[in-house]
């Protein structure tokens, strides 16, 4: 089933679910990036191709508090601090972004399931937005990411005078049809003929998909090369160069690490969890040391995450979306496609 | 000018007079550029690009390429030559170990400013007398280069290398007449609220990826306190959104007198926070109260602050009674 609404109705549309609940969609900063604000009325939504940081944050926030404890003589009290979470919906999310949400899903539903990440993931209801404008650093197709068809619990495409949804799971229907109950004219349902305009859109997407200079990136399976690709000559140079800043992390999608410190003010101590990245030098930082001594074994642990580690452990799916995200944000300009260029040529 | 780098770098590297050349590598696109060292000729001459998109500043790397064995060539632009007289009187880098070739620099641009003005999908760019001819798959863009420089260079403090041991192109002058500091001024005429504000709303968009601290030629610090979780202070996340602002609060005062301005932590910073601003504002106060001084105009040379004399310092009692008497 498939609906519409003219594009000038669409802040109608975005107050209507702001009515069922909370809405989150990508508004234009001061500094002109788009980020994932709460609406309110007037909120304009970006024409950005993405937003700066990624929709993970939804799910997985740079820092979270996860427990408390308290001394009181002999005793120690541990305290669960979490308010009930309240249903929430992400508008505008593209496909890149989508599918980050299956790699990261992996592994924090995976057993023993990450329950702070699960509560958000529950309540939230992912409303996608098919790309009218790629940019060169996409490559999302490279995974097999379909940019016109972005996925999530209803997907969405905006064209200059109508927008349509499509919802694609029981959430998302179940959305739709409050909003209809909400209000009987807000969604028209389309027919054939508007249903063969959405399938134009899409193909219009594709020929813009195929020009892009990445778009005939490919994504080599390379499981059964571990060792030799962790061993390969090529990370010094690669590396040789990368500031170790975080940049990269930071700002991907699908980048999932985090350090849980304790702070202790003599008479609580706050759990708490954020963001690390693999390109730190106290990442995974024992008591014996840490793992990764250089920035190369460093850098090399970003990438062969993705390429190779994550894929092996999940039936082959890679965790990089193709977003592009670190092509546009690192400071030297190195990034997982001159990395998977630079390992193909070892190959040759 | 591409040509004349590259042939001179083979040149030296073929002639034996360095073994290395710290310069710029071509990407995937025209704009995507890493820093590298090039050893092989072959690879100089099929790799190597000059354009108007090297903005990286090279100075930091030779900390560490200088004190590898045998002799670097690096090709630094006028600002970057500050940076390198600076690291020499901190004595961070080996002179000795590094050849210096200066270079003519009009500008650069920054590709965000072009992909703030919608431009995207870009697939090649080309300079055509002071505009800038962009080929996108939506069609051919055209803007005035200078509108699309990155701050630093819109503001350009000085086109003169204080340090060479040859140039390419012209060495220019210092730039007396710049506008860097007219930021700086308006907001010293905010009131302090205002002032407040602005700062939080731009430091709140801080993700806290430290690119502006590793980037920076001032912040050579083998291992940062905030990193450090034996330090006491380790920053890993920071309690409340102020704290996060106070980190560049300090990152600033940390740079202060040693701060070139080179502009290279409002480059790379993601959320385009004007980083530089703090450093101009203690620039400016530094011009100010002890009377004009620039880093790394010499090697050598004392920052104020850290050179305390009775008739220059703001406050001599100071000075003459000592800390806490
Ligand atoms: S590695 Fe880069 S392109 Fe891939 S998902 Fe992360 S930020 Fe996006
Ligand atoms: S190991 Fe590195 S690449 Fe992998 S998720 Fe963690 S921070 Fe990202
Ligand atoms: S690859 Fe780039 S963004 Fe990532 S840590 Fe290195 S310099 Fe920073
Ligand atoms: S580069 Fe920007 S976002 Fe990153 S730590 Fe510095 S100010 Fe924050």
């Amino acid at each position: 089933m498939m609906y519409q609404i003219p594009m000038e109705s669409l802040d109608r549309l975005l107050a209507a679910i702001a009515a069922q609940q909370k809405l989150y969609l990508p508004t234009d900063n001061t500094a002109g990036e788009a980020v994932y604000t709460e609406w309110t009325q007037g909120a304009a939504l970006s024409k950005k191709l993405n937003t700066l940081r990624s929709a993970k944050d939804f799910f997985f926030p740079q820092i979270q508090n996860m427990a408390k404890f308290r001394r009181e003589g002999k005793k120690i009290e541990v305290i669960d601090d979490r308010a009930e979470a309240d249903d929430f919906c992400i508008f505008g999310v593209r496909a890149c972004d989508v599918r980050s949400f299956d790699v990261l899903d992996n592994v924090f539903l995976a057993d023993p399931v990450d329950t702070w990440y699960e509560t958000r993931r529950k309540h939230a209801t992912v409303i996608s937005l098919a790309c009218t404008r790629p940019g060169e650093t996409c490559f999302c197709h490279t995974f097999g990411i379909d940019a016109a068809k972005a996925g999530g619990d209803i997907q969405c495409w905006e064209t200059k005078d109508t927008f349509y949804l499509e919802p694609l799971t029981e959430k998302g229907q179940a959305l739709a049809d409050a909003l209809i109950a909400a209000d009987g004219e807000l969604l028209t349902q389309c027919g054939a003929d508007q249903e063969a305009l959405v399938e134009k859109e899409t193909e219009r997407i594709h020929k813009i998909l195929e020009k892009l200079p990445l778009y005939d990136l490919k994504a080599e399976d390379n499981r059964e090369r571990e060792l030799e690709l962790f061993r390969s000559k090529k990370w010094k140079e690669l590396s040789s160069h990368c500031l170790g800043c975080g940049a990269c992390t930071f700002v991907c999608p699908t980048c999932q690490c985090f350090d849980i410190e304790d702070f202790n003010n003599g008479e609580t101590v706050q759990r708490y969890r954020c963001w690390d990245s693999c390109m730190y030098h106290d990442f995974t930082l024992m008591a014996a040391g840490t793992p990764r001594l250089t920035q190369t074994e460093r850098f090399r642990q970003r990438f062969m995450h993705k390429l190779v580690y994550y894929p092996k452990a999940h039936d082959g799916l890679f965790s990089c979306v193709g977003c592009g995200r670190c092509l546009r944000k690192c400071p030297i300009h190195m990034n997982i496609v001159k990395v998977m260029e630079t390992l193909k040529e070892e190959k040759e | 000018m591409q040509n004349e780098l590259k042939w001179r770098g083979l040149e030296l590297l073929k002639d034996g007079a360095v073994d290395r050349i710290l310069g710029w590598r071509a990407g995937q696109f025209v704009y995507d550029i890493t820093p590298d060292v090039f050893t092989d000729p072959e690879d100089l001459e099929k790799n190597f690009i000059y354009n108007e998109f090297c903005g990286a500043n090279l100075s930091k790397y030779l900390i560490a390429e200088s004190a590898k064995e045998g002799k670097v060539a690096v090709f630094l632009k006028p600002c970057d030559t500050y940076s390198f007289n600076q690291l020499c009187t901190e004595h961070r880098i080996h002179r000795e170990n590094v050849y210096v070739i200066g270079i003519e620099c009009y500008g650069k641009v920054s590709v965000d400013a072009l992909r703030q003005r919608g431009i995207d999908g870009i697939t090649g760019i080309r300079s055509e007398m002071g505009s800038l001819k962009i080929d996108t798959i939506y069609g051919e863009e055209s803007v005035p280069a200078m509108e699309v420089y990155a701050e630093r260079c819109r503001n350009c403090k000085s086109k003169k290398h204080v340090v060479f041991d040859e140039l390419i192109g012209a060495d220019g002058e210092v730039v007396d007449d710049c506008d860097r500091f007219d930021m700086v001024e308006k907001l010293e005429q905010m009131s302090a609220q205002e002032r407040f504000e602005f700062w939080r709303g731009e430091l709140s968009r801080c993700i806290r990826c430290n690119a502006c601290r590793n980037v920076c030629p001032a912040c050579s610090c083998e291992k940062c306190v905030f990193d450090n979780p034996k330090s006491g202070v380790l920053n890993k996340a920071a309690a409340d959104n102020f704290e996060e602002n106070m980190f560049h609060i300090i990152r600033a005062y940390h740079v202060a007198g040693r701060c070139t301005d080179c502009g290279e932590c409002s480059r790379v910073c993601p959320e385009h926070i004007p980083l530089h601003l703090l450093n101009r504002k203690f620039i400016k106060d530094y011009n100010e109260l002890y009377g004009d001084f620039v880093a790394g105009e010499s090697v050598g040379q004392m920052s104020p602050v850290a050179d305390f004399t009775t008739d220059r310092d703001a406050e001599p009692s100071v000075v003459q009674k000592g800390g806490d008497q």
